[in-house]
């Protein structure tokens, strides 16, 4: 991913910033600036997220591409945040501690690097609670 | 008018090697390892953690303990000497990662082990002049010791952030002095991966020189003797050098043991001092007297005299613990430590 | 609106065609739909080419144009259009093309699906793939298009108890079909044991639970149904091409264990047809991973919801049972160069219906179902096809 695209969303990767529409109360993690069901009549504002949610699905990746196939097997989940939203997000922990209903919160760790030369790219995981 | 800490958060990866493990695969002898140098294991940063994502997490835990917010941070300042970039400064992350932009004074800070301690005492300043209301100083570290360096089985990872204002404070500072020479005793050329070092030169003419000229200078200029106070915390590049300086200075190892941590941790380089100083505020009671000489190869030594306030009641227990960092760690051998910290190039 | 008529029919064997490029592939798929009409490129009046990505496999965008261009179309300058829904970009050309006719905008049409993957490396190849998934949310995050299914897996044998050797049996299976299929990449039967003993990809996903890179190209020929009989004595009409969309990103997804809009199209398709899911005689569907295929009989209801797993591993979607799935060796065997497919699973349909399927055949076939899915589901297109 390219430097402004990755910087543009800096304040969601980093801090869980993401949107609530006040007209119907859902909140939405990776933020919309459209709420699809209330649309025009959708008040959107920013909302920063707690970090506190439970693992939905999980796998484990052992074959990745081209940014993560050094960091290989890693544990991918979804996670639901517990104000409703789910994202998809790493998690930090061994393969076999990883079930569907844990209790996970969020750390700051490196997603990724260009190269050894370029941009580092830093964003949100999951601990085990 | 009181200045001094107002908060302070601590990171410590849970990853660590054992000296048995390393000198295992050099064929060196643990047991002379681990009396040579008073260190049994040192923590190993995971391999999506840095110098920044530690320096994020100290500083998200400070703020917690305290109940400040980023936007009331008006300067941040890291020193470690392993930043991510050469040139692109880890303390705009933290700044980001925290919320504290736009609006403050930042900047990275190298002068080895003790860039954290420089950047206290950049935000002691700021404040007392009322340039900002909070400033944040942060050493942090991921520190590299060459494949077969005694240097190895010390050079550790972690770090702690410190917040300075007037309001609310924990931890006067009373008093800082420091003592700075050009000593070439460990040293890393830009693009080099591993540090080097003068072997024996860095302990008397590196070590002890600065840390016992910055010690001795802060004693007289506060008028103050060892016995006044209640803690001594010095820089933990080993168990054995702080608890020599201490004994020569005139504390004894009753003193200097909270704030001792190396055993455990390793050297955290930027982290050191400053986790040793967090580990005396996670139980110093309200009035105790602390004393603290860091020490940064090339080389320099910041020394503080600190008085614990009843503000620190309000505090203690609300972000995790060196203790309780140092607890539950995960071991590694030694080709899973070599994979996460990028000794094998890949 | 008028009925429409798949009239020929063209697809090029599927494998890593190292000696065939992008616009080699084409031409083959595009020359054998015409002959099968007994047509000349002349009469041509538009082309449809679904296509996931050219730019990221081949470096090429504007393919509409290059298409028609070396096919030769371009000597009537004929309207040449693109379409991208990632996996089900086949699909997409089938149904747009089928709109263009039935609309009567156009009287021909060739619908066509192409994809050259195999001139880059595997990690490219991911790469290229993870644009079908989220790329700021899902892709960015490390997330891989095996580990998002991986993940509907998860929760599938979560929730319903789907075992490790009903998903195994999907391939399996699948193998059987494409052994008698002269077109498939693989046509190698494969036990149970195999699959669960092939290298993780994401967990529980192993290799062999995943379909390949392949290179490859499909073409069909669309006319008004009241025209077919000009062409070919065994016109196969299309019932219905129906669309759906959902979110793009998994997590984004009502459900984990279903794919809303298959089951959307499904419905929207029947209505049209107005058929029965009891009439399907032989269904081609998405079965990019072998979880895809057990979602894919559930959510189009051949199958209660949860026992996609159970049915497969009965045999009860073998050749032979009462609903035969992906009689072509689907995307697991015969291959998944991923715009080709939507348009390579209509062929098959089509021999099917004719009667043409060799060892395959399913007797007495008279209407078939396909089903081609995009991403983890964002889109899936449902076309019904009945003599």
């Amino acid at each position: 991913m390219t430097v402004p695209r990755f910087w543009r969303r800096i304040p969601s990767r980093y801090n869980l910033i993401g949107t609530k529409c006040e007209n119907c109360g859902t909140y939405y993690f990776p933020p919309r600036s459209v709420c699809p069901p209330c649309r025009r009549k959708g008040v959107i504002r920013e909302y920063q997220f707690e970090g506190s949610g439970k693992v939905v699905t999980h796998t484990t990746i052992y074959s990745a591409p081209e940014g993560f196939s050094k960091m290989t097997p890693y544990v991918l989940a979804i996670v639901e945040l517990d104000e409703g939203p789910k994202l998809t997000a790493q998690i930090v922990c061994d393969p076999s501690e990883v079930k569907i209903g844990m209790r996970v919160t969020s750390v700051f760790r490196k997603l990724g690097e260009d190269g050894p030369d370029g941009v580092i790219y830093y964003g949100t995981k999951f601990i085990p609670a | 008018m009181s200045i001094g800490i107002t908060t302070y958060g601590v990171y410590i990866p849970r990853y660590r090697i054992r000296v048995e493990e390393i000198a295992r695969v050099w064929g060196d002898d643990p047991n002379d390892i681990k009396k040579g140098l008073g260190v049994f294991e040192k923590s190993v940063p995971d391999r999506d953690e840095d110098t920044a994502t530690i320096a994020v997490e100290a500083a998200r835990s400070a703020l917690q303990r305290s109940g400040l917010a980023g936007v009331d941070i008006g300067a941040i300042y890291v020193g470690s000497e392993s930043h991510p970039y050469a040139v692109k400064p880890t303390a705009t992350i933290v700044a980001e990662a925290i919320r504290a932009t736009p609006e403050l004074m930042a900047a990275d800070y190298e002068f080895a082990c003790k860039a954290g301690t420089a950047a206290l005492q950049t935000c002691l300043g700021l404040v007392a002049a009322d340039y900002i209301k909070y400033g944040m100083a942060i050493g942090a570290d991921t520190a590299q010791g060459a494949p077969a360096d005694a240097l190895e089985y010390t050079a550790a990872a972690g770090g702690a952030a410190y917040v300075v204002g007037k309001n609310h404070v924990i931890a006067e500072i009373e008093d800082t002095y420091s003592f700075t020479t050009d000593t070439f005793d460990f040293w890393r050329r830009q693009g080099e991966q591993y540090p080097k070092h003068g072997g024996r030169f860095t302990g008397e003419p590196g070590y002890f020189k600065h840390v016992l000229a910055g010690a001795r200078g802060l004693l007289h200029k506060t008028h103050s003797k060892p016995e006044d106070f209640d803690f001594a915390v010095f820089h933990q590049p080993n168990g054995k050098f702080p608890r020599r300086v201490a004994s020569t200075l005139g504390f004894s190892q009753q003193q200097v043991k909270q704030g001792l941590v190396v055993e455990k941790l390793g050297n955290a380089y930027s982290g050191s001092s400053l986790i040793g100083l967090a580990s005396v505020l996670d139980v110093a009671e309200p009035g105790s007297r602390i004393f603290m000489t860091s020490f940064g190869s090339g080389a320099g030594s910041d020394s503080f005299t600190f008085r614990v306030t009843e503000d620190i009641d309000n505090v203690q227990g609300q972000a995790p613990t060196v203790a309780e960092l140092l607890a539950a760690p995960i071991y590694l051998d030694y080709a899973l430590y070599a994979k996460h910290k990028n000794k094998i190039v890949l | 609106m008028r009925e429409v008529a798949i009239v020929g029919i063209g697809c090029t064997k599927f494998g890593e065609m190292w000696d065939k490029s992008f616009r080699d592939l084409f031409i083959e798929a595009g020359l054998m739909a015409l002959e099968d009409a007994g047509m000349s490129g002349a009469d041509v009046e538009a082309l449809y080419g679904g296509n996931m990505s050219s730019g990221i496999f081949i470096e090429q965008e504007h393919v509409g144009a290059l298409i028609a261009d070396y096919s030769g179309l371009i000597s009537n300058s004929v309207p040449s259009t693109r379409v991208e829904a990632a996996c089900a970009s086949g699909g997409l050309a089938l149904r747009s093309g089928v709109i263009a006719v039935a609309s009567e905008y156009h009287d021909i049409v060739i619908s066509a699906g192409i994809e050259k993957m195999t001139d880059v490396g595997p990690e490219k190849a991911m790469d290229a793939l993870a644009a079908a998934a989220d790329r700021e949310w899902e892709a960015a995050v490390g997330a891989t298009f095996p580990g998002l299914y991986a993940m509907m897996a998860r929760a599938h044998m979560n929730e319903f108890g789907t075992t490790r050797e009903q998903l195994a049996q999907v391939a399996v299976k699948n193998h059987y079909h494409g052994s008698m299929n002269p077109k498939a990449q693989f046509r190698n039967r494969i036990t149970i044991d195999a699959v669960i003993s092939s290298p993780l990809v994401a967990d529980p996903l192993r290799l062999f639970d995943c379909s390949p890179i392949t290179d490859g190209a499909a073409a069909v020929i669309l006319v008004p149904a009241e025209r077919a009989r000009e062409f070919t004595d065994t016109p196969i009409y299309v019932k219905a091409a129906a669309q759906a969309s959902d979110t793009i990103s998994l997590h984004d997804r009502r459900s984990l264990t279903s794919i809303d809009a298959t089951r959307i199209a499904a419905d929207r398709a029947f209505k049209t047809a107005r058929l029965q899911r009891s009439n399907i005689d032989v269904a081609e569907v998405h079965d990019c991973f072998t979880i895809a295929e057990i979602m894919a009989i559930e959510d189009l209801a051949f199958f209660e919801k949860g026992r996609g797993g159970p049915a497969t591993l009965a045999g009860e979607t073998a050749i032979g049972s009462k609903i035969p799935i992906n009689t072509s060796g689907g995307l697991k065997a015969c291959g998944h160069p991923v715009g080709a497919t939507g348009i390579k699973q209509a062929v098959e349909i089509v021999e099917q219906l004719r009667g043409d399927a060799g060892k395959r055949q399913v007797e007495g076939a008279e209407v078939g179902l396909t089903h081609n899915v995009g991403g983890t589901g964002g889109t899936v297109v449902v076309h019904i096809l009945a003599r």
